[in-house]
């Protein structure tokens, strides 16, 4: 929550209109802390938007961030909000460890149990009791497949014969353009962040661009030991973060004289089998973009989120293969092959981390900034979501 | 309509018997009154209504004040209705406020103005004691209902009731002690017998309050209640159905005769270590009170009133009442119209502006604090979090506090702000150029203000289009703990903005005093000589403790030397070399290991070492005690003397007292001797302008008195002024 309060005090601080002006609040989180169940709410009221502004939470999995985006848009296209604040926060490292419901029914009893029966029933405790449910181990496993998500990329790695290698070699293209990026200024939607012993965080710390392949290869597989291709190098990172957008009608950018970063031009949800949930860009960014009579090579720049290497190669090799988008995509052939040099260009969430409720509204966020930087155009803001859904954005920004 | 609708209808409208107004329903509670009717027309302080029920409430509703406050027609009063109930014989007696503000803030203190006879004041406390007692006494269910402030006498009524309930916003505390005091309605008595004495001793030794949560876990209160179950409360208590917390076995226990001995030792050792007796004698008045008579509550309540009447009537007290109203009179300025600022805006994240920062954060206003990069803020918020931390035990407040102090390295709140205050480094073009890019970026009625301590004002405002709305506010470092705030004004300055800016200090919780725009302000002016004295004496070999024992023993709360380290020898040095440049024409020049001290980043408490060593902050290695030499004492304090008469002749502050307060607030000048120019006055003018001949003639001519001795003083001594007693219409410029 405090992230989501660092990251939106900058933004609001810098527009024209006092806080109270926005409408609603809408943020993405998957895992709120206990404490403040409905992190939407609690965001609005702490970045000062007044009593009168509600606040709200989705929960589309790593969708979120984009869910709540979504929801902006709809907003203020049905005339019911002029200026909404939407974005996503998450903070894995605070998900909880929980207590098995054995261990909470033990509790029960004991309350009501008398000093005698307590006694007895201290002789039921069994080791199990204390051994802690570990909810984000949970969280990324899904429910109906009981894969877990770095096991869904070693399905998608063997299906579509993405080698470690390959896989290797795109998350070191990760870390090393994020660290480049950081070096240029191309990261300057990144805001400061400062903790009680007077340190100040002005970027991502996961990035290693020193790291070579032949560091990268040694690292064991953590998903499907002692075979699997999937790593902790060539995987996102579990980190926390929180990412806020502004979405303002036409009216209320010109009563305040607001200068968009960008359009949002069309959205696409789309859902797939959950052991496969990887591909969740393909089955929604396709849709969207042969509605806008889009090719692959019409768009300027992709953000499409690393949840793994595998996953995101995986997508480009869909792409490129005729009998996949006949068979899966409703496509006469191939709907092309994705240029490296027009996606990700600063890096991913291998290199910056995955802060599952946050990384929707920050591919779009960053899709934004870099085609600004690159003179405007056209960009496709893309995700997979965990259960089995994609969800893509189509972007514009003035050349 | 059929009969059934309408029976719905009477079904949702029994909902309330007597409905409250509704137009603010959402952000306001009514306090409890007790309803009923109205039983007594001719009391002006207080009400008494009858309950449904019967019961007596006696509210307290003083004319013409914001907060309820004892003096001889309250007590009066209540002392009416006491006998009034007494006849009556109601099922109970409750006693509250009916001001929004608080039960009430203890006594009247202008009763204890320019009181001298002990005899005279030991009459006036027993006629009290009478009034309380017998609201002791009353053998019905007694029932304090207790919101904000309850203070002093307030605290004592209440302990005076059978029970106690207090909402959770209530402050509860015997402040006697800062006033040179001690209870004196019967506090010293009743408290030590119901808490456990060690506790009840602190409270009234210390003047902390404490909160109702506290109060209740010390069994002073009965319980925390909220406003919305008070008339629930009473109901219960005039049933007998509350259990009462106070006294019991460890309470009696240590009352005992050679219990109460050792607390009372312990107690006493505790005060020591703060405050010395000849200075501070309340303390250990109280402290030899309760040792002798603490274990029957009937020979306390009949010793007490003499022991306070020798108090009130002594120096101490005198003075330090004086000062209480010096500090009304600084507040007095800042009250009026709001400041209408909201949004402040702090350029410079170093040690005053991240802290002046944090402190406005404190106090509720959000606070955007700038600086060139973001990292160099990352050490403003490491000291605000420890400040929010002492500030707040609820998670929830300091979670606010931080949320309203936000970082701000783009400099985007600037446009936002309806105050920027300036405090980077003592650099005139820096300050031209920020102030000069400040006019085309701030709201139209923003103020404009510089916390510099070393510049003029008029100076930083040469080039700018709007210089009326220039303000200096030189905070106190640490400006946590200086409640002092030097409002500075200059020719061009626009005096509706001063008025603003007296008002927002008032709103920080700091106190204003306005001063003119000449080199070190009012209190670096006059704390330069006295600085600069001890480091002569340090030259002359005398020990660094030494020299800081003769300060204290005159009573300030710390020496020289360690004052210097504190403000930094730097500053320090600064200042110094800045006044001798310009005011001080007299002042001899900084000894060379200063200068080397400072060259080499010796600069005191910020940097580890100064004239002293320090570790985390903390002194080092503290040598046994030095003792005093008197000779010393003069030497320190009669330069501060001689410098604050000088002020008041060039006109730096309006008045004398304004100085005096200026000194006790802004440096902690001994606050018992009531200000340097009131210590004069009460030494003799012409004594000590002797003195400082005598002081010239051994140590040079930076002890002549000042030129404008006679002048201050004969006006002081309500003689008419010389002529034009009116401030040269400029201060003079460097």
């Amino acid at each position: 929550m405090d992230l989501a309060v660092w990251a939106g005090r900058p933004l609001l601080l810098r527009q024209p209109f006092p806080p109270e002006t926005v409408d609603d609040v809408v943020l993405g989180c998957v895992n709120p802390h206990y404490d403040e169940v409905n992190p939407g709410r609690v965001a609005a009221l702490r970045l000062g938007c007044g009593a009168a502004t509600p606040g709200w939470t989705v929960q589309r999995n790593c969708g979120s961030g984009m869910q709540s985006v979504d929801n902006a848009c709809q907003l203020i296209a049905a005339g019911r909000a002029e200026l909404v604040l939407a974005g996503g926060t998450e903070a894995l490292s605070h998900t909880p460890l929980v207590l098995p419901p054995e261990t909470a029914g033990w509790l029960a009893e004991w309350r009501r149990a008398s000093a005698v029966e307590r006694a007895r029933l201290v002789t039921t405790l069994r080791p199990e009791h204390a051994s802690p449910v570990v909810t984000l181990l949970r969280g990324l496993t899904d429910p109906n497949c009981g894969l877990n998500m770095g096991q869904t990329a070693e399905v998608l790695a063997h299906r579509f014969g993405i080698s470690r290698a390959a896989a290797d070699r795109y998350a070191l293209a990760s870390h090393q353009r994020l660290a480049a990026a950081q070096r240029s200024g191309a990261l300057d939607e990144i805001e400061p962040m400062y903790d009680g012993a007077g340190t100040c965080y002005e970027h991502d710390d996961g990035v290693r661009p020193d790291s070579t392949l032949e560091d990268l290869a040694r690292l064991p597989p953590v998903f499907e030991p002692p075979f699997g291709n999937v790593t902790a190098g060539n995987s996102s990172q579990v980190t926390d973060g929180a990412a806020w957008l502004l979405l303002a009608s036409e009216q209320a950018c010109e009563r305040w004289s607001l200068e968009p970063l960008g359009r949002i031009v069309d959205v696409q949800w789309a859902a797939l089998p959950p052991d496969v949930m990887g591909l969740g860009p393909v089955f929604a960014a396709t849709p969207l973009l042969v509605r806008a009579g889009l090719g692959i090579g019409d768009v300027d720049l992709w953000e499409l989120n690393e949840a793994f290497a595998a996953q995101v190669l995986a997508c480009v090799e869909a792409w490129a293969d005729a009998d996949f988008c006949r068979a899966y995509l409703d496509l006469a052939g191939a709907f092309g092959r994705l240029d490296h040099e027009r996606l990700n260009v600063d890096g991913g969430a291998i290199a910056l981390g995955h802060p599952v409720g946050t990384s929707g509204t920050r591919v779009i966020l960053h899709a934004l900034k870099a085609l600004r930087r690159r003179g405007g155009g056209r960009a496709v803001a893309t995700e997979c979501i965990g259960g089995g859904m994609g969800g893509a954005m189509l972007l514009e920004t003035g050349r | 309509m059929s009969d059934e609708a309408v029976g719905g209808d009477a079904l949702l409208a029994a909902t309330a018997e007597a409905a409250a107004p509704r137009a603010n329903v959402l952000e306001v509670t009514p306090l409890e009154l007790g309803g009923g009717e109205r039983i007594a027309d001719e009391l002006q302080h207080w009400r008494l209504r009858r309950d449904a029920d019967g019961v007596y409430w006696a509210l307290l509703d003083q004319t013409g004040t914001a907060a309820n406050t004892l003096n001889e027609p309250v007590l009066e009063e209540l002392e009416r209705i006491v006998e009034r109930v007494r006849s009556d014989r109601p099922p109970g007696l409750v006693l509250r406020s009916a001001k929004p503000a608080g039960f009430a803030a203890g006594a009247d203190i202008g009763m204890f103005r320019g009181l001298t006879d002990p005899v005279r004041v030991r009459e006036l406390v027993e006629r009290g004691h009478r009034v309380v007692n017998a609201l002791a006494d009353l053998d019905l269910p007694t029932v304090a209902l207790i919101h904000g402030h309850c203070l002093g006498g307030g605290l004592e009524l209440a302990l005076a009731c059978r029970y106690r309930f207090a909402r959770r916003d209530a402050s509860l505390g015997f402040p006697e002690v800062q006033l040179g005091l001690h209870p004196g309605l019967g506090g010293t008595a009743r408290l030590p017998a119901l808490v456990r004495p060690d506790e009840a001793l602190k409270l009234m030794l210390t003047g902390r309050s404490i909160s109702a949560e506290r109060a209740r876990s010390l069994g002073l209160i009965d319980a925390v209640a909220e406003e919305r179950h008070f008339a629930r409360a009473v109901q219960l208590a005039v049933a007998g159905q509350v259990e009462r917390r106070g006294g019991g076995a460890a309470v009696r226990g240590m009352t005992l005769g050679p219990a109460r001995m050792l607390v009372a030792r312990q107690a006493r050792s505790e005060t020591a270590k703060r405050a010395r007796e000849e200075h501070y004698p309340a303390p250990y008045r109280l402290l030899d009170l309760w040792e002798r008579h603490g274990g029957s509550v009937d020979d306390m309540l009949r010793h007490e009133p003499a022991s306070f009447a020798e108090l009130l009537t002594g120096e101490t007290a005198q003075n330090l009442v004086r000062v209480y109203f010096l500090r009304e009179a600084l507040r007095g300025r800042g009250k009026g119209r709001p400041s209408a600022i909201h949004r402040v805006h702090v350029i410079g994240a170093g040690t005053m502006g991240g802290d002046i920062a944090a402190w406005c954060a404190h106090r509720g206003l959000v606070t955007t604090l700038e600086d060139r990069e973001a990292r160099l803020i990352a050490p403003a918020i490491a000291r605000a979090t420890e400040l929010f931390e002492r500030r707040y035990d609820d998670r929830r407040a300091r979670q606010a506090a931080h949320d309203r102090l936000v970082p701000d390295p783009s400099g985007a709140g600037r446009r936002k702000a309806d105050l920027v205050i300036e405090a980077v480094p003592e650099d005139l073009e820096l300050k031209r150029r920020i102030f000069g890019e400040l006019e085309g970026q701030v709201k139209d009625g923003a103020l404009l203000a510089s916390n510099t301590s070393g510049l003029l004002l008029q100076d930083i405002g040469q080039g700018l289009r709007r210089p009326e709305r220039l303000i200096g506010l030189h905070f106190f470092n640490p400006v946590a703990r200086m409640q002092l705030v030097e409002v500075v004004r200059h020719p061009a300055l626009d005096p509706a903005l001063l008025a603003r800016a007296l008002a927002f200090v008032l709103e920080l919780d700091r106190l204003p005093v306005p001063v003119q725009s000449a080199p070190g302000f009012l209190v670096n002016r006059i704390l330069s000589p006295y600085l600069l004295e001890a480091v002569l004496l340090l030259d002359e070999g005398v020990a660094a403790e030494r020299v800081d024992a003769a300060a204290e023993a005159f009573g300030m709360p710390m020496g020289p030397a360690a004052l210097a380290d504190q403000v930094g020898l730097d500053i320090a040095l600064e200042v110094g070399e800045g006044l001798r440049a310009t005011v001080e024409p007299t002042l001899p020049e900084v000894p060379e290991w200063v200068r080397r001290k400072v060259a080499d980043g010796h600069l005191g408490v910020k940097s580890g070492r100064g004239i002293y060593e320090y570790e985390g902050g903390t002194r080092k290695k503290r040598k046994a005690p030095e003792s005093a030499d008197p000779a010393h004492i003069d030497r320190l304090m009669l330069p501060m003397v001689n410098t604050a008469v000088t002020c008041l002749g060039e006109g730096i502050v309006d008045d004398a007292d304004a100085l005096d307060a200026a000194m006790v607030f802004g440096t902690g000048f001994a606050p018992f001797r009531g200000g340097p120019l009131h210590y004069a006055r009460e030494r003799g003018p012409e004594a000590l302008r002797r003195r400082l001949e005598e002081l010239a003639e051994q140590h040079g001519p930076r002890f002549r008195p000042s030129p404008y001795w006679s002048r201050v003083f004969a006006a002081a001594a309500g003689e008419p002024p010389a002529a034009p007693d009116a401030p040269p219409a400029a201060p003079p410029q460097p």
